[in-house]
């Protein structure tokens, strides 16, 4: 145990001392959050919509005017019929558009309810969930003082959300799932595939295998220090996202954080495997990059939709970790969905661990190996 | 018993043989060298020894102990010290002392005495990185960490490469000195004139052992006179000694060319024919050959 | 005898702030001379040879190098020097003719004069067979024997060799050092650095720096009767250890 902790205090030392490790670190996941943030954050002022009402009546009317005395909106056009929405969105010059079905104010008073239909232009998800969002405020509002007077519990209006363009709408709270997936196997494998060769680059490998230190000690010893890196970063992320973007985590934050673990598990293994191939940094850091970031950018949903892909590529993700691990947060983050809803691909990312831990632990020898001439 | 035994080892990688059926044994607290160039199979040979590699064939035994079968017990025992010095630039001279010395189960504390020669030229400095400490400190570093667990035997591949001819000396005593603890050492060098430090040698060649012995015996197996003929035109006077039928094997060595004279001649005669030659003044002595006498001689014959 | 000079060094000096690598260094090398620069680690002899080959200035002093003055022009200074390194010289993966022609390249020599100048030094070498080989694939000796031709192909007025003939086996040791004196015969200088002092007693004059200064300057043989030792090594000890203390 003793030589466990002296292991594991040397890595922390050259962690600490290398500037550039630190920055890799700290400073890129920090950078990655508040670019990705900053730039699809736009605030929402005077946004054209449209207005297409088939109602004409008391209430139509009285929720036109509360949606325009906001100063997020002003109707810019007035629609007459169905087909002049497409125009309408594709000429650009509005965010969204508000349907009001016939004769609501009288749905309301008999029925109890009605629905009106809200658009917006799925093409540029950030606005259109911010646009979504607040008229869906303003009517909920609205609503709700309307069934004060009426003295009803229930909604009067509902209403439905539809986007145009992209409707499986990705927002903002999409893109950190794929941040922490970057990042932690940024850190696990690329950063601990580089830290076992160099050691093999420096000769101190050599000494390390012929000292009573036995295999498992050199990798957990290797791996621990950025076992812990990866869950500060991991907490760190989550707690920029809530602070400077005011996003919360709306599943378990500790189902979420043994999430977290399990890749960083996964991350990890794969950079052991990685440092058991190669014995040049060069190398150990073009494997990982090429089997893990890139996969990680391109197939994991997390930049360019799986929806919208060709078959084949679904099957070659399907293969790959990040996909059921960006499933997991995101459907932990954003859904707020319990265990019950991710155990499948909990499952499979823990198989896959597990498969890789194994072949890495196989392939980490007590000896030199060709590499021994 | 015997520190190390070795029985007709052999390592191929691929279709190159790094080491050739070698035999040789060590006696515990010996100081035992190897003397080759580079690429002879001095490296495989102590990676064996560390039990870094499996050989191809033969057995290996140190203290009894296969090198195969036992590593983990004789682990215990090695201090290993590779061609590059094995320490991390980004630590300290202490944290990485330290460091050996936690990984093999010891304390500096309760090694000291041992280290102690070596480490306190390097103590001033304890505080400075490896990697800013000059060769010759690094190479006193290195030695202390492969020491710090007491180990029975030390396996140094090539310590002196590289390394200034003050701290060479000052290392070859520090190792004369581990040697009266009763340590074993085993040591590589492709310098020649390392050898004479040495209890017994072993000369290697191309993967093959050409010869084991003391230095001085190696030195008197020669068994020919050896002269060293110099004159300030060294160019000149070796084509000359070249061209003379009076003349063997002539080799630049430094200042001076060594020779051997044929039967029937005499120095005279060799001094004559460099007259002729037009390399006055030339002097012609004999000497006693040298270890690198000899290789050349054994290096002549295998080929 | 008047002899003619092709490194000429007067009170140089390199200071790095308040550190002094060279205290007025005084020396000369001569035409077609074998010159040993010898010193232990962080004597200052980096320092100096950097200076030598025009990558660096002096502070003060006069540093004339094949008849350029390296605190003017240092640029051209490197046309006219070779430099070998035992750690760097050739191009692993390219082949014995293309590292010639890629150096030739490298000094403005046209293909023209290259291709006959190649064939040559192949020929002379007796490596006609090896040109389309890659150097990788070259034994360690023969690897230094070609590097060395390389770093004279453009007839430089002086070579800079950087420990030539380290951890090579000693028949193919004797050829290099041969080489080297039939280089020096044609009247090309030839400056070598080393730690092992036996490499330094093939030279004709040696030079041993310690703390920035040169403290011995002249044949091995002289030297040794000088200091009534028996080795260049023992010499260089005993000239280079009071000193060392302070590292």
């Amino acid at each position: 145990m003793k030589r466990l902790m002296a292991f594991v205090r040397k890595e922390f030392l050259h962690i600490f001392r290398d500037f550039r490790t630190l920055i890799i670190l700290f400073g890129i996941p920090a950078a990655q959050i508040l670019i990705f943030g900053y730039a699809v954050r736009t605030d929402l002022k005077d946004a054209g919509i449209a207005v297409l009402d088939n109602a004409r009546d008391g209430v139509s009317k009285e929720l036109i005017q509360k949606i325009e005395a906001s100063e997020f909106f002003y109707v810019k056009r007035y629609l007459a019929s169905y087909e002049e929405i497409d125009a309408a969105f594709r000429q650009g010059e509005i965010k969204a558009a508000i349907i009001f079905p016939g004769q609501i104010a009288a749905s309301v008073a008999r029925e109890g309810s009605a629905t009106i239909g809200i658009i917006a232009d799925g093409s540029e998800p950030n606005t259109a969930s911010l646009v979504t969002g607040y008229i869906t405020g303003i009517v909920n509002d609205y609503s709700s003082s309307l069934a004060s007077a009426v003295t009803s519990s229930l909604p009067l209006i509902v209403p439905e959300v539809r986007m145009y363009f992209n409707p499986g709408l990705k927002s903002h709270f999409m893109f950190i799932p794929g941040v922490i997936t970057l990042i932690l196997i940024l850190i696990c494998a690329l950063m601990t595939s580089v830290t076992i060769v160099r050691e093999k680059e420096y000769g101190t490998m050599e000494v390390l295998l012929v000292s009573p230190l036995k295999p498992w000690q050199i990798i957990i010893g290797k791996v621990t220090p950025y076992f812990f890196l990866s869950l500060v970063n991991v907490i760190v992320i989550l707690l920029m996202t809530w602070f400077v973007f005011g996003l919360p985590v709306r599943g378990s934050i500790p189902l979420l954080i043994a999430g977290c673990m399990l890749y960083i598990l996964l991350g990890l293994s794969f950079g052991i495997l990685v440092s058991a191939s190669t014995s040049k940094t060069e190398n150990a850091v073009f494997i990982s990059l090429l089997t893990l970031m890139l996969p990680t950018i391109l197939l994991s949903g997390f930049i360019f939709p799986i929806e919208n892909m060709p078959k084949v590529y679904d099957y070659v993700s399907m293969a790959l970790p990040p996909r059921w691990f960006v499933g997991i947060i995101r459907a932990i983050m954003i859904k707020g969905a319990g265990f019950g809803y991710i155990w499948k691909e909990t499952a499979i990312l823990a198989g896959m661990t597990l498969l890789i831990m194994v072949i890495s632990a196989r392939r980490f020898k007590t000896r030199l190996g060709e590499e021994g001439r | 018993m015997n520190a190390v035994d070795a029985k007709s080892i052999t390592q191929r990688f691929g279709k190159i043989t790094a080491v050739d059926d070698v035999s040789f044994t060590v006696s515990e607290g010996e100081l035992f060298g190897f003397i080759g160039p580079d690429g002879a199979g001095k490296t495989t040979l102590f990676r064996i020894a560390a039990t870094l590699i499996i050989p191809t064939g033969g057995r290996m035994t140190l203290f009894g102990l296969n090198v195969v079968s036992d590593f983990r017990e004789l682990r215990n025992h090695i201090g290993y010290m590779p061609g590059r010095f094995s320490l991390y630039t980004d630590l300290t001279v202490e944290e990485n002392l330290q460091f050996y010395a936690t990984i093999f189960g010891t304390t500096i504390k309760e090694n000291y005495h041992l280290i102690e020669p070596v480490y306190k030229q390097i103590e001033p400095f304890r505080k400075r990185r490896a990697g800013h400490l000059s060769g010759g400190m690094k190479q006193k570093l290195a030695l202390s960490c492969a020491l710090i667990h007491k180990p029975r035997i030390l396996i140094l591949d090539e310590p002196t490469t590289g390394v200034d001819a003050v701290s060479r000396t000052e290392f070859w005593e520090m190792l004369e000195g581990l040697k009266r603890e009763g340590i074993t050492i085993i040591v590589s060098t492709p310098y020649m004139d390392e050898a004479l430090r040495c209890d017994r040698i072993a000369l290697m060649q191309q993967g093959r052992l050409m010869g084991i012995d003391t230095p001085a015996a190696i030195r008197s197996s020669y068994g020919k006179k050896i002269y060293a003929v110099s004159h300030r035109d060294r160019y000149r006077l070796l084509l000359a000694l070249r061209a003379m039928t009076d003349v063997d094997s002539p080799e630049p060595f430094g200042e001076a060319v060594h020779i051997n004279i044929r039967e029937g001649a005499t120095v005279d005669d060799v001094k004559k024919s460099l007259e002729r030659a037009g390399l006055e003044g030339a002097e012609v002595t004999e000497i006693t050959p040298g270890i690198e006498d000899v290789f050349l001689e054994l290096m002549k014959k295998g080929s | 005898m008047e002899r003619d000079k092709v490194i000429e060094v007067k009170d140089l000096v390199k200071r790095f702030g308040t550190f002094t690598a060279n205290d007025h260094l005084t020396f000369d090398v001569w035409r077609g001379e074998i010159f040993g620069f010898l010193g232990a680690n962080g004597a200052g002899k980096t320092t100096a040879i950097r200076i030598l080959c025009g990558l660096s200035r002096p502070t003060s002093g006069r540093v004339m190098v094949a008849g350029i003055d390296a605190s003017q022009k240092p640029e051209e200074i490197k046309k006219r020097i070779g430099y070998m390194s035992q750690r760097f010289s050739l191009y692993e993966d390219l082949t014995v003719s293309e590292n010639i022609e890629l150096y030739g390249g490298i000094y403005g020599m046209s293909m023209k004069e290259i291709v006959p100048r190649r064939e040559a030094l192949l020929e002379k070498l007796s490596f006609t067979s090896y040109g389309d080989m890659l150097i990788r694939a070259l034994p360690l000796g023969l690897k230094q024997k070609l590097a060395f031709s390389v770093a004279i192909f453009h007839d430089p007025e002086i070579v800079f060799l950087d420990e030539p003939t380290s951890g090579v086996d000693p028949i193919t040791r004797r050829q290099f050092w041969e080489m080297i004196y039939e280089t020096a015969s044609r009247g090309i200088t030839v400056f070598v650095t080393t730690h092992y002092m036996d490499e330094a007693s093939y030279c004709d004059r040696i030079s041993i720096m310690s703390e920035g200064r040169i403290v011995a300057l002249d044949s091995p043989s002289a030297l040794l009767r000088q200091y009534g030792t028996a080795s260049v090594e023992e010499l260089f000890v005993k000239i280079a250890r009071p000193q060392k203390i302070r590292e």
